[in-house]
């Protein structure tokens, strides 16, 4: 199995006529993902990478039953993609995009709670990856290998670091999920814990979070209650000065604490192994699981 | 992006949020000038800094006349303020505000700011003015009244008067609440705000809903939308430093270690400072040079790193991804203009055309540490900080 994405997952890619988006539309290509259209609005009839675009997202869906999309799209237009796609009847879309206007991304959250069926992955995110079926996203390709281990992060470059590491240690990966780093993104750590639960092919997880918001408070409640597979999990800024990247109000707001300590002890409360060192993770995970 | 107090009176002026009458003021003559165009009678001279806490601090004067106002405009103009939000090195006061002053019969809290639990702008009110937001949530949670707004319909009336009276607000101040909090809204939505924040919101003794106070802070994702924003900007308010990395899109934070840091990626940057702590030592800097730098970003990091003559060592953590290892080897020798660096350079170098970047940095003859891998950089900046 894997999750989100696997060989019937067909990708169209908006913005694919981009510089970004045609370099890594042919790095998917390259991995083996089933990229068949490209869509920006205007230039319908162009033909890229041997790809037929689009003027819309409909009509990319109509012609190619593309079922998955990839935004890579200047951020003033990125909230309308992501809706474009969710009207259009897209079952997974992955937003790369960074720096979306918040009340943008409010009310494109709010135009998918209407248009129920799609499921958002970002924004400002590295996208999905299942190891040796399919990747839509920007991760490099060579460090993935197909295996028993989930992935699941909110930053890019840790991600990478941790699956080079687990490919380095013979441990290859199920799939890795990049969730993005905005306030505001359309699947949570809780939300792919839950698909992780039901994959036959995921033996354990790693779970990278960073200082901010309450995601790993959420994740570690989750997994005390009905996870039932190994987690290893690491927090990204536990020496970040307090205050300075954070709105205080945001945090009044939601009542808990964004602290690094508070999440590191909601992790370890919750019996999840937690690495105190990003060079420790793959190694921890192989004497964990492999002894 | 963050504005001053008298920069967010104006905007929301403009919006019909009444605020005390008064005007800004950059030198003592300017403040006699802004004392003849207001009543007689009581003034407040107030420090404008990018900080919260300005009052303890003593950059909030209260004064009987406008040549009382002018002795504190000369005390405060030019004088470096230290609040708790300041940092330890304070900030220069530039300009005064100074405006009228009413009797004040009550202060309240008014902050509008994204929840991201209901991915809904949040309008928030207490009957708890004046201090801190995070404080009033931690002793008086019970006064702390919110909307969360519908972003179809945005803000209702009977919502903001339901807001109104969560203060305790009757009669006609009710109304003259609601439409503060109406015009509140409309202002956030319409200048993209991230956060606007009226601490303490008053209600003077004439029965006048007033904002005595205002912060407004711009999404800087939205600044492209707002270019007449831009000129809001005081760039005395920024670290020069800070602001040349953020021009070529890169995030640099300075910090007060000794051990220089570049990364890619927020993530990995984090844990890079992360690390430098875990081997006993501080970073100097956050330095995140992004996943798409170019070399010239790359030495223009270096360059910034250097320039902290605080800086004993740098550590160079980078996995490469779109960012390949020879751009970033032939920017680092860009930015040490092809001489040694005059601290050790520690280098960790993964990923995408890593082989090349090292064999670069060989072929260049000048010093640098490039570790096998990350335990071997770990231990060669716990070296290094041992040694300090």
């Amino acid at each position: 199995m894997s999750i989100l994405v696997d060989s019937s997952t067909r990708v169209l890619v908006q913005g694919l006529t981009g510089s970004e988006g045609k370099f890594h539309g042919e790095r998917m290509m390259q991995y083996g993902t089933k990229v068949v259209a490209g869509v920006t609005p205007g230039k319908g009839g162009q033909e890229v990478l041997g790809l037929p675009v689009f003027n819309s997202v409909a009509e990319a869906v109509r012609e190619t039953g593309a079922n998955t999309s990839i935004i890579f799209v200047p951020p003033a237009a990125g909230a309308d993609a992501i809706m474009e796609s969710a009207a259009a009847g897209v079952a997974l879309c992955v937003c790369i995009t960074e720096g979306i206007p918040v009340l943008d991304m409010v009310k494109a959250m709010h135009f998918l709670e209407e248009h129920k069926g799609m499921t958002l992955i970002g924004p400002n995110c590295p996208g999905v990856i299942s190891s040796g079926k399919c990747k839509v996203g920007i991760m490099p390709n060579h460090i993935h290998k197909e295996g028993s281990v989930g992935v699941i992060s909110r930053s890019g470059t840790l991600t990478y670091e941790v699956v080079g590491q687990l490919t380095a240690e013979g441990l290859g990966q199920s799939t890795c999920v990049g969730i993005g780093g905005d306030p505001l993104i359309g699947t949570s750590f809780v939300d792919v814990l839950r698909r992780f639960k039901d994959d036959e092919q995921t033996e354990a997880v790693v779970l990278i979070g960073e200082i901010g918001g309450s995601a790993e408070q959420d994740a570690a409640a989750y997994i005390k209650e009905e996870f039932g597979k190994p987690v290893f999990a690491f927090i990204a800024g536990r020496s970040a000065p307090k205050g300075r990247p954070m709105g205080h109000a945001g945090a009044v707001i939601s009542g808990k604490s964004s602290t690094p300590e508070e999440k590191v002890a909601a992790l370890k409360a919750a019996g999840i192994h937690y690495v105190e060192s990003l060079a420790e993770i793959g190694a921890t995970v192989r004497k964990v699981l492999r002894g | 992006m963050n504005i001053h107090e008298f920069q967010a009176k104006e905007l929301l002026r403009r919006y019909g949020v009444p605020t005390p009458k008064g005007s800004v003021a950059r030198s003592v003559e300017d403040v006699a000038r802004v004392g003849a165009s207001l009543a007689p009678g009581k003034l407040v001279v107030k420090a404008q800094i990018h900080a919260g806490g300005r009052g303890k601090a003593g950059g909030v004067k209260l004064v009987n006349s406008v040549e009382e106002a002018k002795e504190a405009a000369a005390s405060l103009l030019g004088a470096t303020l230290i609040t708790p939000q300041t940092g330890p090195g304070g900030k220069v006061v530039h300009a005064v505000l100074v405006e009228e002053v009413a009797p004040i019969a009550k202060e309240y809290y008014a902050g509008i700011t994204l929840d991201r639990e209901s991915r809904r702008m949040c309008l928030m009110v207490s009957r708890e003015g004046g201090m801190n937001i995070e404080e009033v949530a931690e002793k008086f949670p019970e006064s702390i009244v919110k909307v969360f707004i519908d972003p179809r319909f945005g803000l209702q009336t009977f919502e903001a008067r339901a807001l109104a009276e969560g203060l305790g607000l009757s009669g006609k101040e009710l109304f003259a609440g609601a439409a503060v909090f109406m015009n509140l809204y409309k202002a956030c939505l319409e200048l993209d705000a991230s956060l606007v924040e009226i601490n303490p919101l008053v209600r003077t003794e004439a029965g006048a809903i007033v904002a005595l106070d205002a912060k407004i802070s711009f999404d800087d994702s939205a600044l492209f939308r707002h270019k007449d924003l831009l000129e809001l900007e005081d760039l005395t308010e920024i670290d020069p430093q800070e602001y040349r990395a953020s021009s070529i899109g890169m995030k640099f934070i300075k910090l007060d270690g000794t051990i220089g840091m570049m990364a890619n990626g927020a993530g990995l940057a984090m844990t890079t400072m992360d690390i430098i702590q875990q081997m006993g030592g501080r970073a100097a800097n956050f330095l995140d040079v992004s996943g798409g730098a170019s070399e010239e970003m790359i030495a223009e990091g270096t360059r910034l790193i250097l320039e902290d003559p605080r800086v004993k060592a740098i550590f160079i953590n980078i996995f490469g991804g779109i960012l390949r290892g020879d751009i970033l080897a032939r920017g680092l020798l860009m930015g040490l203009e092809g001489k040694a660096s005059p601290v050790p350079i520690v280098m960790r170098l993964v990923g995408t055309n890593a082989e090349e970047g090292r064999q670069i940095l060989r072929d260049s003859g000048l010093p640098f540490t490039v570790a096998e891998n990350l335990s071997q950089a770990m231990e060669r900046i716990a070296e290094i900080v041992r040694q300090q």
